[in-house]
């Protein structure tokens, strides 16, 4: 187990100047004195903090693929115009009134493991999953009628910047989703510890940005497009 | 049972620090008023109760007001002390973006204008 923990951690290790300590410090929460504790919390934050730098940067990708988006909006090339394509807004209030739910179910998951409750992050997760799942079904269901009526992403430039935005969000949407499975098997398996605990704090980080940059699709793409 | 919480509490506090702290409260106050920021700009447009560049402005400053719920409720950003890394990290890609952005429409801007085709007159 150790050797695992290591292998997954070995980034995390690699942070702190001590690895050795490190990874006693990780398979040995029930013994550590203040020394570890330290060491522990020194690592967590900077795991924490160089993650938070990793979804500035990916905040950089977004805002570059919503300018190109801005630049070739009105470029239709003879198809539909935003007007023609966003007539079922409902539907797209619904994908963000569920994400903006689960955002918060993933909040109520983290306020479970400041408790140290497994059995509150564990239901929660699944909930923020469910919700997340069914998000990623609206958009895969939104993009196959789009595409069945001649409108995919090569029909023009418009729907090519539409389809990459909207598409690298999903995308993002989905590595979540898989990473919510594996960090539940790994609390399944090892329970709450400081590692699985500052996994969950670095999936929080990420899943409330997707959330944020969501809220930008939806005002800039939907409800800029159908003004 | 003292033996559990002192297993328990070190274990958390080591793994937030550098994030802040959110409490139930703020939660349900970050969601409540995500909510609301949603539907108030969703009326406002599916419903034309504005219309021209009044609609246009109260959708941007809204999704604003939504951008700053989202990061203080969810993502707990503040000027503590604590906090100070990620704020000034933030700070300074928020400028990145507005730089990179602003730049880009500008160029693109012109560059559509100088292609057209115009009416010289005179």
């Amino acid at each position: 187990m150790s050797t695992q923990e290591l292998a997954i951690d070995g980034f995390n290790n690699n942070l702190n100047s001590n690895a050795g300590d490190a990874g006693t410090v990780v398979n040995d929460v029930h013994n550590h004195d203040n020394h570890h504790h330290d060491h522990d919390a020194e690592t967590n934050s900077k795991v924490v903090f160089g993650f938070w730098v990793y979804i500035l940067s990916d905040c950089i990708l977004f805002s570059m693929i919503f300018a190109t988006y801005a630049v070739l909006h009105n470029n239709t090339y003879g198809g539909p115009c935003t007007h023609q394509l966003f007539t079922n807004m409902p539907y797209v209030l619904t994908e963000t009134f569920i994400l903006l739910t689960s955002s918060f179910t993933y909040g109520l998951a983290m306020l479970g493991a400041h408790k140290g409750s497994r059995r509150q992050v564990l239901i929660w997760i699944l909930i923020t999953f469910v919700l997340g799942l069914s998000f990623i079904c609206m958009e895969v269901n939104e993009f196959h009628h789009l595409i069945s009526e001649g409108n995919g992403p090569s029909r023009s430039a418009f729907l090519s910047s539409f389809f990459t935005l909207v598409g690298t969000h999903g995308l993002h949407v989905t590595c979540g989703l898989i990473w919510m499975i594996l960090l539940t098997l790994q609390i399944l398996k090892h329970g709450l510890t400081a590692v699985t605990t500052r996994k969950l704090t670095c999936l929080s980080l990420f899943w409330h940005f997707l959330d944020i940059v969501w809220i930008f699709v939806f005002t800039i793409v939907y409800l800029m497009g159908v003004m | 049972m003292d033996k559990h919480a002192d297993h328990i509490n070190p274990v958390d506090h080591a793994a937030i620090h550098g994030v802040g702290h959110g409490t139930l409260k703020s939660y349900i106050i970050g969601f409540v008023l995500s909510i609301l920021l949603t539907i108030i700009p969703y009326s406002l447009v599916v419903h034309h109760l504005l219309v021209g560049d009044m609609l246009v402005i109260a959708v941007v400053i809204l999704g604003i007001i939504q951008l700053l719920v989202q990061l203080i409720f969810f993502l707990h950003l503040s000027t503590s002390p604590a906090q100070r890394w990620n704020s000034m990290t933030f700070a300074f890609t928020v400028l990145i973006i507005v730089i990179l952005v602003i730049g880009s429409l500008w160029i693109m801007w012109n560059l559509n204008y100088n292609m057209m085709e115009h009416d010289y007159q005179g």
